[in-house]
């Protein structure tokens, strides 16, 4: 219990950092971007989503920085993120609130798939190494170099303009009302396989050759040639013996290769037009709609930090050490 | 055994990286790169120049066709390489100095510095770059490349740094370390001379993964419209296509190019850290598979270099 307790004051501590970026940001960065918005809104809000304004940016107070640091802290504890302006006067939350079920459901089944795939193709690259599965090596490195956006367009392309199997954009279509019945359900799928496919051949070189390096160092210790002196079946030695013992190393680096899949999401979602909380953020970025961006921010930040706190769980569960060791 | 081993591995490696294939083609991709960005834009039209001819196919008059606006696509391509390749540099170059500070110290400080050191390492590594840098170019409008370069370096450094501070620690346990420290020698002659010369293979190839890395991320920003959208890169390009739906056009011969690009210049730099990762780390030469000598794998796993750069942890 103490591995996991550990964690969680480490993700807590990551959670406070990216919240004080996100409050010294605005403050610290020459020019001043926000008061010209701050400008261009404070005629039609109301005194209140102005006081919030104030309160987020540090705009037009006399407050020193420790307390606005405070009142700041205030306002997120309370869920508070400010006010987009690309989607005025909606609260930053409830913009994320709409994007945000698209790109978990997106981003965590492509993750996981990416995740099996890579790990049995990085496991057979380990055992089989001298056949043609070596040729799986270049393929995997021109992959992780192509960008996920790029390979989208590419995919976009073929797939629905040429071919014309998959819808061209968005999560849905517009004349499917959004319910859970299988009209909505097939449809909405409909719309995120090839999104899905993107990230999945995009991401899949990490875990595979993760495991792969480490499954190379598994199958040179010593129990893992008494298996195979015993007369082991070679897929029982590579399975039972070598793979359950390399798969742990590559389950962390689950957790941390997951900000970086998160990214590339972000830019898969803006080339698909998928209403996801990357096609929002893109949004923000193009009307300057700064406390959205800062919100999607810290939201895909905490995200990702329980993402990491279930992979820990797991690990944990997998892992005696770390029950005992602490 | 070891440090013998590990005296070999550093003073041969630069020669050994010649003979490598692996390296060998990844330079030459990477050099193709360098030259088209040197000296191509002396060559091709004004990428800004617009023309009559919009969505023109690949012609003898535009080898890769025209943008919506008529713009000549191989003009865009040939002056945006320099973008990706400063960027990539400078942001790598940054990004390793970080980490070679914060892994040594947090390796030779130890105790609570360690502590706090490997905390910060942690923290960045955990946060999710490319929103973040998005939020901090998103505030330096229309910002230079070394700007967008340090920002990018702000997200680039932890990896390297971990990956230094577990080799540091285990190569200041090796015999010839003790042997300086007992002859007097002082901690930074040290450092200087005994680990980090010792640590060049691995710094070089966390290098070409960081270049790599700072390349996509600044190919993502400017796909997003971050920072300036008239300052020519492949990352700038993709965006005006996607704005256009050039793909619904069919016009495949404008958004086709910059990405191959990325990625051809991607794989070189793979290949490299591939070629010099096997050098420091002869266990993943993809030879079939021979016994290691019992022994030679005991110090091996004892290294935590064994374990692959890439997936670290």
């Amino acid at each position: 219990m103490t591995f996991l307790a550990r964690r969680l004051g480490f993700y807590l501590i990551t959670a406070w950092v990216a919240i004080t970026i996100n409050f010294f940001i605005p403050r610290l960065m020459p020019g001043n971007p926000v008061d010209l918005v701050f400008n261009r809104i404070h005629h039609s809000i109301s005194p209140a989503a102005l006081h919030a304004f104030e309160v987020a940016f540090g705009v037009d107070t006399r407050q020193g920085l420790i307390s606005q640091y405070f009142g700041y802290l205030g306002q997120i504890l309370h869920g508070n993120l400010g006010i987009s302006i690309t989607y005025f006067p909606t609260p930053v939350s409830s913009v994320i609130r709409t994007a945000l079920p698209w790109t978990l459901a997106l981003v965590g089944v492509a993750t996981v798939l990416s995740f099996i795939f890579g790990t049995l193709l990085g496991m057979l690259a380990a055992t089989r190494r001298g056949t043609w599965v070596d040729a799986l090596l270049p393929i995997t490195s021109f992959l992780s170099a192509v960008p996920y956006f790029w390979l989208g367009l590419v995919f976009l392309t073929i797939f629905a303009v040429d071919l014309g199997w998959f819808p061209l954009s968005g999560g849905y279509d517009p004349t499917v009302s959004i319910a859970f019945n299988w009209t909505f359900i097939s449809n909405a799928v409909d719309h995120a396989v090839l999104p899905a496919v993107t990230i999945i051949v995009s991401s899949i070189a990490g875990w595979l050759l993760g495991m792969r390096n480490v499954m190379m160092a598994t199958l040179g210790e010593d129990y893992v040639l008494l298996a195979e002196a015993k007369g082991l079946r070679r897929s029982r030695v590579s399975f039972t013996y070598a793979a359950r013992n390399a798969i742990l190393p590559n389950m962390a680096g689950f957790a941390l290769s997951l900000g970086f899949i998160v990214s590339g999401a972000i830019l898969t979602e803006v080339v698909f037009s998928y209403p996801g909380v990357g096609y929002v953020l893109f949004q923000a970025v193009t009307n300057e709609d700064y406390p959205l961006m800062q919100g999607i921010f810290l939201m895909i930040t905490i995200l990702v930090l329980l993402a990491n706190l279930l992979a820990d769980i797991m690990y944990a569960a997998l892992d005696p050490r770390t029950r005992e060791a602490g | 055994m070891a440090s013998m081993d590990v005296q070999l591995r550093s003073r041969g490696w630069l020669r050994n990286a010649s003979r490598s294939p692996k390296v060998l083609v990844g330079f030459g991709i990477l050099m193709f790169f360098v030259l088209l960005g040197v000296i191509g834009p002396h060559f091709v039209a004004n990428p800004s120049a617009t023309g009559p001819d919009a969505y023109a196919s690949p012609s003898w008059a535009h080898w890769l066709g025209t943008t919506d606006t008529g713009q000549d696509v191989l003009s865009q391509l040939v002056n945006g390489t320099t973008a990706s390749l400063i960027v990539g540099f400078v942001a790598a170059v940054i990004a390793t100095l970080i980490a070679i500070a914060m892994g040594l110290l947090s390796a030779f400080l130890g105790g609570v510095w360690d502590e706090i050191l490997s905390t910060i390492t942690n923290v960045f590594l955990v946060l999710p770059a490319l929103p973040l840098v998005i939020v901090l170019a998103g505030y330096l409008h229309g910002a230079g490349q070394v700007a967008v370069s340090v920002v990018i370096a702000v997200t680039a450094w932890p990896w390297t740094a971990r990956i230094l501070r577990a080799q540091t620690l285990s190569i200041r346990r090796r015999d010839y370390v003790q042997a300086a420290r007992i002859a007097g020698e002082s901690t930074t002659r040290i450092i200087w001379f005994e680990i980090v010369p010792n640590e060049i293979p691995l710094i070089a190839a966390q290098f070409l993964i960081t270049v790599l890395y700072a390349i996509l991320i600044q190919a993502g920003l400017a796909f997003l419209g971050v920072g300036s959208v008239t300052a020519w890169s492949w990352g700038t390009m993709l965006y005006w296509a996607q704005n256009a739906s050039a793909f619904a056009s069919g016009a495949w011969y404008w958004f086709v190019p910059p990405g191959l690009c990325l990625a051809f210049l991607g794989t070189g730099l793979a290949l490299m850290n591939f070629g010099v990762d096997e050098i420091a780390n002869p266990r993943l030469s993809s030879a079939k598979l021979k016994r290691v000598p019992r022994r030679r794998a005991a110090t091996l796993a004892l290294d935590p270099s064994a374990v692959s750069t890439s997936s670290g942890a």
